[in-house]
C-alpha cells in the first residue's frame, strides 16, 4: 500500500513547493521526509494510534489556533464543530445504528458533514463575534456544553448517551482506510492540506486584514473593513479544517458519543494550541504529540514513578500550568527564545539573530 | 426601576402581567379543567419552589463569580473548582465536628484563605492578562479537580441537614382541595426555605454592604474606573484581596449548601461553573441584581423544564442564554461598556 501511497503525496507535495522552493529551510525538508517514510520504521499502534491521532487533533487545534492566533478569538466551539462533522457522518452515512443512519453514499454525506459543521461553526461564530476577549471564551464555552448536553438529551437524532458506533470510511479505490498506514497517510495528507491552507490564507489579502482586525479593529473599520463579515468568515473557514478533523475523528474511533465533545475534550483542544504555541500554525501539531505521548504513555510513567496511572489529567494540568506561567506562548516561543539567546551570544556585534526566522 | 418603567412602558407591562400571573398561579387553588390542563398542582408548585431554591444556590455561587469579575475583569474559571472544595471540606468539617452551622464560618474562611491565595500568587502577577489568566484558572480548575478527585474519590458525598431542619415544613400555599372540602397545604423541604431564606439574606446584607458602606462604595467606584479610584489614594490591592476572598468564601458556602441537598462529585465543579457563568452572561457582568435575575431565571426554567420537558431542560437554559445574547449582548442587567 505504500508503494501507492508514496508517489501520490510525492508528486502532489512537489509542484506546491517548487514556487518557493528556496524559503523552505532544510528542517521541512527533513520533517516532511521523516513523516513520509515513517511507516518503514514506526509500527502499527504508533502509526494509528499515535500520529494519526496526533494529526487529528492537531488539525482541531489548528482551527482554534487560527481564530486565536489571526483573529483574536479564543473558540471553544471548535471540538464541538468536530464532533458536529463527525455526527453528521454517522448519520447520513453508516453505522451500527441503522434505523437513525440514513446510509447516503460517500459523496454526499462527506461534503454535506463538512457543510452542516461548517453552518454550525459560522451560526455559533455570528454569535460569538458580538463578544470580545474574555466573553467569547465564556460564550463558546456555554455553546460547547449546550452541545453536549443536547446531544447526551436527544435520542431522535444523536441516539443519547450511547452515541453511533461502527462508523468506518469508506473503502475507496479498494484501500481499507482504516488499516494503519492508509490512515496514516490519509491523516498526514489532510492535516498538511490544512497546514498548508492555513498558512496560505494567513499571508493572503483575507488572513492580512484578519490580523489587522485583531490588533486594531477600530482602525480596520475605519479604513473601511467590514470587521464583523470578516470575524465570521474566519469562523467559517476554521470550521471546514474543525469539520474535516472530526470527520476523521470519528473514522479512528469508529464511534462518536457526547463525551467526544464534552467539556473536558473542549477544554484538551485549547490546551493542545496552548502548549504548542497559539501564534503559529506548526503550534498546534507540537502540541497535539506532546499531548497524545503524554495521554498514551502517562499511564506507564506514573505507575513506573510509583503512582497511580490516573493522575494523567494532573501532569497536563500541572504542564499546562507551567506553560501559562513561564512561557504564554507556549513551547514554540520557548524555542524561539532559546534561539535568540543563542543567536545573540553567537554574534556580539548586531546582537541580530543570525537565523531567518520561521519557514512557512 | 421608575425609569426602567418610564422608558419602557410595553416591556414593564408584560413583566408585571407575567408575575401576576405566576403569584396567581401560585396562591389561587386550581380549579379542575386547570389541573387537567397544566397538571396537578403539586407538581407545578414544586418545580416553582424547587426552581427558586436552585436559584438562590445559583446566586450564592455566581454572585462571587460575577463581584471578581465586575471589579477586577479576572475571569475565574477555578471558581467551580472552589464551590466544590468548599463542599468537600464541608463534608469533612461536618463529620469531624457534627454540627451543621459550625462548617459554614469554617469553610468560608478556608476557601477565602484560598482565594487570597489564588489572587496573590496568580492574578496579581499578570494583572490586565485577561486571556492568560482565563488560561491559568483553567489549568488551575484542570489540576484541583484531579487533586480532589484523587483525595476524594468518584464517589458523590451529601452533607446531612441537622435534625432541627429535616423533615417537611407546611407554607401557608394551597396545594389542592381534596372533595371533602379539606384544604391541604404545600409541605417543603425545611432545609430547602432556609437555604432560600440565607440565600435572600446574603443577598440583601451584600447589598447594603455595597451600597451603605464605606468598603462598599469603594469597590462600587472600583467596579467603575479602578484606575482613577487607586489614583486617589485607596489602596486598591487590599480591596481586591477582601472582594477575591468574599467570592472565593461565598463560593465555598454555596459548595456546603449544594452538598447538603444535592450530592457532592466530580464533574459538579464544571456544571457550577457552567452555571454561573450562564447566569452571570444572563444577568450581565458584574451586576449583583443581575445575578439573582439570572440565577431566578436559570433555576426555574431549569426545574420547570425537568418537569414539563425533562428531554429539553438543559437545553432551554442554554437557549434563553443564546437569546439574551443575541437581543441584548451586555446581559439584562448589565451595562454597555
Amino acid at each position: 500500500m505504500a508503494v501507492i501511497e508514496n508517489p501520490d503525496r510525492s508528486a502532489d507535495a512537489t509542484p506546491r513547493s517548487r514556487s518557493w522552493y528556496e524559503g523552505i529551510s532544510t528542517g521541512w525538508w527533513v520533517l516532511a521526509a521523516a513523516l513520509l517514510f515513517m511507516p518503514a520504521v514506526a509500527n502499527d499502534f504508533v502509526l494509528f494510534q499515535v500520529f494519526g491521532w496526533t494529526f487529528i487533533l492537531g488539525m482541531i487545534a489548528l482551527s482554534l489556533m487560527f481564530l486565536a492566533g489571526y483573529g483574536g478569538m479564543v473558540s471553544l466551539i471548535q471540538m464541538s464543530v468536530a464532533a458536529m462533522a463527525g455526527y453528521m457522518v454517522a448519520i447520513f452515512g453508516f453505522s451500527g445504528i441503522s434505523d437513525l443512519s440514513l446510509g447516503m453514499p460517500w459523496w454526499v454525506y462527506l461534503p454535506l458533514a463538512i457543510l452542516i459543521a461548517t453552518i454550525f461553526g459560522t451560526l455559533v461564530g455570528a454569535l460569538a463575534v458580538r463578544t470580545e476577549g474574555i466573553y467569547t471564551i465564556m460564550i463558546t464555552l456555554a455553546i460547547a456544553s449546550a452541545f453536549f448536553y443536547f446531544t447526551r438529551q436527544n435520542y431522535s437524532i444523536f441516539n443519547g448517551y450511547t452515541g453511533f458506533n461502527l462508523v468506518v470510511p469508506p473503502e475507496l479505490f479498494g484501500v481499507d482506510w482504516r488499516q494503519p498506514m492508509p490512515f496514516y497517510y490519509l491523516t498526514l495528507g489532510c492535516a498538511t492540506i490544512a497546514y498548508l491552507a492555513v498558512v496560505y490564507v494567513s499571508r493572503a489579502p483575507f488572513g492580512l486584514v484578519l490580523q489587522g482586525v485583531r490588533d486594531n479593529p477600530r482602525r480596520m473599520a475605519a479604513l473601511g473593513y467590514n470587521v464583523v463579515a470578516h470575524r465570521i468568515a474566519a469562523y467559517a473557514f476554521a470550521s471546514v479544517i474543525a469539520a474535516v478533523g472530526g470527520i476523521l475523528l470519528v473514522w479512528q474511533n469508529a464511534q462518536i458519543a457526547p463525551g467526544t465533545a464534552g467539556i473536558a475534550a473542549v477544554i484538551d483542544i485549547l490546551v493542545i494550541a496552548v502548549i504548542g504555541g497559539i501564534g503559529r500554525p506548526i503550534g498546534a501539531f507540537i502540541g497535539a504529540i506532546i499531548y497524545v505521548v503524554l495521554s498514551t504513555f502517562a499511564p506507564d510513567f506514573l505507575l513506573s514513578i510509583g503512582m497511580s496511572g490516573e493522575r494523567f489529567n494532573l501532569l497536563i494540568g500541572l504542564g499546562f500550568l507551567a506553560i501559562v506561567f513561564f512561557s504564554p506562548d507556549g513551547i514554540l516561543g520557548l524555542w524561539d527564545r532559546w534561539r535568540a539567546r543563542r543567536a545573540k551570544r553567537g554574534d556580539p556585534l548586531t546582537g541580530e539573530s543570525a537565523s531567518g526566522g520561521d519557514a512557512p | 426601576m421608575a425609569r426602567f418603567a418610564s422608558r419602557h412602558p410595553v416591556w414593564t407591562f408584560i413583566i408585571v402581567l407575567g408575575l401576576a400571573v405566576l403569584l396567581w398561579l401560585i396562591f389561587t387553588p386550581w380549579s379542575p379543567q386547570m389541573e387537567e390542563t397544566l397538571g396537578r398542582k403539586r407538581i407545578f408548585l414544586n418545580a416553582i419552589f424547587g426552581g427558586v431554591t436552585l436559584g438562590a444556590l445559583y446566586f450564592l455561587v455566581a454572585s462571587g463569580f460575577t463581584l471578581i469579575f465586575g471589579l477586577m475583569r479576572n475571569v475565574n474559571l477555578a471558581h467551580g473548582s472552589l464551590y466544590l472544595l468548599g463542599g468537600y471540606l464541608g463534608f469533612e468539617i461536618s463529620e469531624f465536628t457534627g454540627s451543621w452551622l459550625i462548617t459554614f464560618p469554617i469553610v468560608f474562611i478556608i476557601v477565602a484563605a484560598v482565594g487570597i491565595v489564588l489572587q496573590h500568587q496568580v492574578f496579581r502577577r499578570m494583572d490586565g492578562e485577561d486571556l492568560r489568566q482565563t488560561m491559568v484558572t483553567i489549568g488551575l480548575s484542570v489540576v484541583l479537580a484531579d487533586l480532589m478527585l484523587w483525595y476524594w474519590g468518584g464517589q458523590s458525598y451529601t452533607i446531612f441537614a441537622p435534625d432541627w431542619l429535616s423533615g417537611p415544613m407546611t407554607l401557608p400555599i394551597i396545594s389542592s382541595i381534596r372533595d371533602s372540602g379539606e384544604i391541604v397545604y404545600l409541605r417543603y423541604p425545611a432545609v430547602r426555605m432556609a437555604i432560600l431564606l440565607a440565600a435572600i439574606v446574603i443577598g440583601i446584607g451584600m447589598w447594603l454592604l455595597l451600597n451603605r458602606t464605606r468598603l462598599g462604595m469603594f469597590v462600587r467606584a472600583g467596579v467603575d474606573d479602578r484606575e482613577m479610584l487607586a489614583a486617589s489614594g485607596v489602596r486598591i490591592q487590599y480591596i481586591f484581596l477582601a472582594v477575591f476572598a468574599f467570592g472565593a468564601g461565598l463560593a465555598g458556602i454555596a459548595g456546603i449548601v449544594g452538598g447538603t441537598f444535592q450530592s457532592l462529585s466530580p464533574g459538579e465543579d464544571t456544571r457550577f461553573l457552567l452555571a454561573s457563568l450562564v447566569v452571570v452572561i444572563v444577568g450581565g457582568m458584574g451586576s449583583i441584581p443581575g445575578a439573582a435575575i439570572g440565577a431566578l431565571i436559570i433555576g426555574l426554567s431549569e426545574q420547570l423544564g425537568l418537569v414539563y420537558a425533562p428531554t429539553y431542560s438543559v437545553v432551554f437554559t442554554f437557549l434563553i442564554m443564546a437569546l439574551v445574547l443575541a437581543f441584548r449582548p451586555q446581559g439584562l442587567l448589565g451595562s454597555a461598556r
